[in-house]
């Protein structure tokens, strides 16, 4: 049987690099986007395994809600991303840089 | 098995309103939107009434543990509801001369007050979640709200994706916090921990991950990039709802997550939230300095006020949790306060968002900027308001537990901040006016808004009985 570490460090991979896809990513928010959800994913990785061995069945349903949010807030960020496009004419994280933050 | 659901009847009675208010948006006339607006007044108002009515005795835990209602949440859930009714009232004039007195506003906003309500009464992971989520949302859309705003967008896209990379990481830690302790629920976690001891690298990196995200969400520096671009880029009536009442709803979670889940680790937390507050209070202060726009300077003002309020909970004493239960009461009614002054000098194709635009204040209304003059002394700490005992408490729990060079850089950060609070005071009561137009905001609103300041100081004289209350509800 693949042991628990084996999972934990399949999900930190993943974790990982959609962080680094949000800190690296110069060219478009479509990207961003998809590293949000990576992350999203991979922190789902690591309930399923944990709830396997523990032998506890709340972090699958921790899961199902993680999923039906991620859901959510991909339809909220395409929304904005159109809203953003149809004002601006870009979706290159380079030119959002009107405000300073 | 039905008197399970007594206790989140407030919830229940806000959910079914805020359907009801969807509903019936959809059938009124434009012209007749103010239905709308009272329709979602009254929902809060039922549901302020419904939490005090069905509050039990003893702290009760319902749901499988995943709810609770005790005097923490009592005492929160009553500061966010009536916070908010006067946010509703604030914005409703700058939302109908921009022609945005829509029911989305109104709708979102109640969906966020749920979510904080949720927040506040979270008892497991999975609610606390929920709750979260379901705050951020309604303020995601709400930052975008006004479509045809080059800057609204950019800043709601900004909060996004920050927004969601903090969720991302307080997941990521709430996921090794289950797979270490093998339970969601707060209190299992923390009797697990008490018995087994907390030390263990995967628990370590499970309360930092956590930690992080919720500094972000908090927007303690240096997770704070977004807070600035927010206030600024969103709409005035959106930055009202997202300083104030929110900020009661992520202090909520760092007590429930922090203080009563991993209360064992008080010892590993309190350093970082050390370094947290003492860079908040830095920058915040700082960088406010240099600012020419209210809503910018506002923002890194939140940002040193959350040092303060982090300053109270790694005290790790009920006097400290008290004491910062009573800050971010009082933050959120002064935030509120400062964002309705900004409100009532905007007009049609003007929002007086700028430094400026408050000069010779004095002259075009003595009380309004008296009311400006408290909600600012607040802020910056001069006795006898509200902010002053605030901060004094905050800085006595600091003192208490032996951390006094903290509190001494408090103190420093303080004096510093209180520059830009008096140049504002300066501006209104000695500068030459720019601008002539007479306020032109209803009765209504200039009552509430006299109202807030007047608590404020009647805060500051009589802080006793806020203070009690503070105190039992952090007592467990």
């Amino acid at each position: 049987m693949i042991p628990l570490s084996h999972f934990l460090i399949l999900a930190a991979a993943l974790f990982s690099i959609g962080v680094a896809g949000i800190f690296l990513n110069r060219k478009n928010i479509i990207v961003l986007l998809m590293s949000i959800e990576l992350m999203l994913l991979a922190v789902n990785m690591n309930f399923v395994a944990f709830s396997f061995f523990l032998e506890d069945i709340a972090g699958q349903i921790f899961v199902f809600f993680i999923l039906t949010v991620a859901a959510a807030e991909a339809a909220i960020g395409l929304a904005i991303l159109v809203a953003l496009f149809r004002n601006r004419g870009t979706i290159n994280v380079g030119d959002l840089d009107s405000l300073r933050g | 098995m039905l008197s399970e659901l007594v206790p989140v009847l407030p919830e229940i009675v806000l959910l079914a309103a805020i359907c009801g208010v969807l509903l019936v948006d959809l059938w009124v006339p434009a012209e007749r939107r103010q239905v709308t607006y009272l329709l979602a007044q009254a929902s809060l108002i039922i549901t302020l009434v419904t939490l005090f009515v069905v509050q039990p005795e003893a702290p009760r835990v319902v749901l499988h543990g995943a709810y609770i209602a005790d005097d923490m949440s009592l005492l929160l859930k009553a500061a966010i509801l009536i916070i908010t009714l006067l946010v509703f009232v604030y914005s409703r004039p700058y939302l109908e001369v921009r022609g945005m007195m829509q029911g989305e506003y109104l709708v979102l906003g109640l969906c966020g007050v749920l979510g904080m309500m949720i927040m506040a009464s979270g008892y497991n992971l999975l609610s606390l979640y929920l709750g979260l989520e379901l705050l951020a949302l309604c303020q995601y859309a709400m930052v975008a709200f006004r479509r045809d705003s080059p800057r609204a967008s950019e800043a709601a896209m900004k909060y996004f994706v920050l927004g969601a990379l903090a969720s991302g990481m307080l997941l990521y830690g709430m996921s090794l916090l289950y797979g270490m302790t093998g339970s969601l629920d707060i209190m299992e976690i923390h009797n697990q921990l008490v018995r087994e001891g907390v030390d263990h690298l995967g628990l370590m990196l499970g309360m930092v991950f956590v930690v992080v995200g919720m500094a972000f969400k908090l927007g303690a520096v240096p997770f704070h990039s977004w807070v600035p671009d927010v206030y600024e880029g969103a709409p005035t009536a959106v930055s009202l709802y997202i300083g104030a009442a929110p900020k009661i709803a992520g202090f909520v979670l760092l007590m429930r997550l922090l203080v009563e889940g991993l209360g064992a680790m008080h010892a590993e937390w309190q350093v970082i939230l050390a370094v947290l507050a003492v860079a908040s209070l830095v920058i915040g202060n700082v960088v406010a300095i240099a600012q020419t726009n209210l809503k910018r300077m506002l923002a890194y003002s939140t940002i040193s006020h959350v040092g303060f309020i982090l300053l109270g909970v790694l005290a790790g004493t009920t006097q400290g949790y008290a004491s910062a239960t009573f800050y971010v009461i009082v933050y959120s009614l002064s935030t509120a306060a400062a964002f309705g002054m900004i409100v009532l000098l905007s007009r049609r194709g003007h929002e007086a968002e700028e430094l400026s635009d408050f000069k010779g204040l004095n002259e075009r209304s003595p009380w309004f900027a008296l009311v400006m003059l408290f909600v600012m002394f607040s802020m910056a700490g001069v006795p006898p308001f509200a902010g002053f005992y605030a901060k004094l408490s905050v800085l006595r729990a600091v003192v208490q537990v032996e951390m006094v060079w903290l509190a001494v850089i408090a103190v420093i950060m303080s004096i510093i901040g209180a520059f830009y609070y008096l140049r504002l005071v300066k501006m209104m009561y000695f500068d030459e006016r720019h601008d002539d137009a007479p306020l032109q905001q209803g009765r209504g609103f200039q009552a509430a808004l006299s109202a807030n300041g007047v608590a404020i100081l009647a805060l500051g004289f009589y802080p006793a009985a806020l203070m009690s209350l503070c105190i039992a509800a952090v007592s467990w």
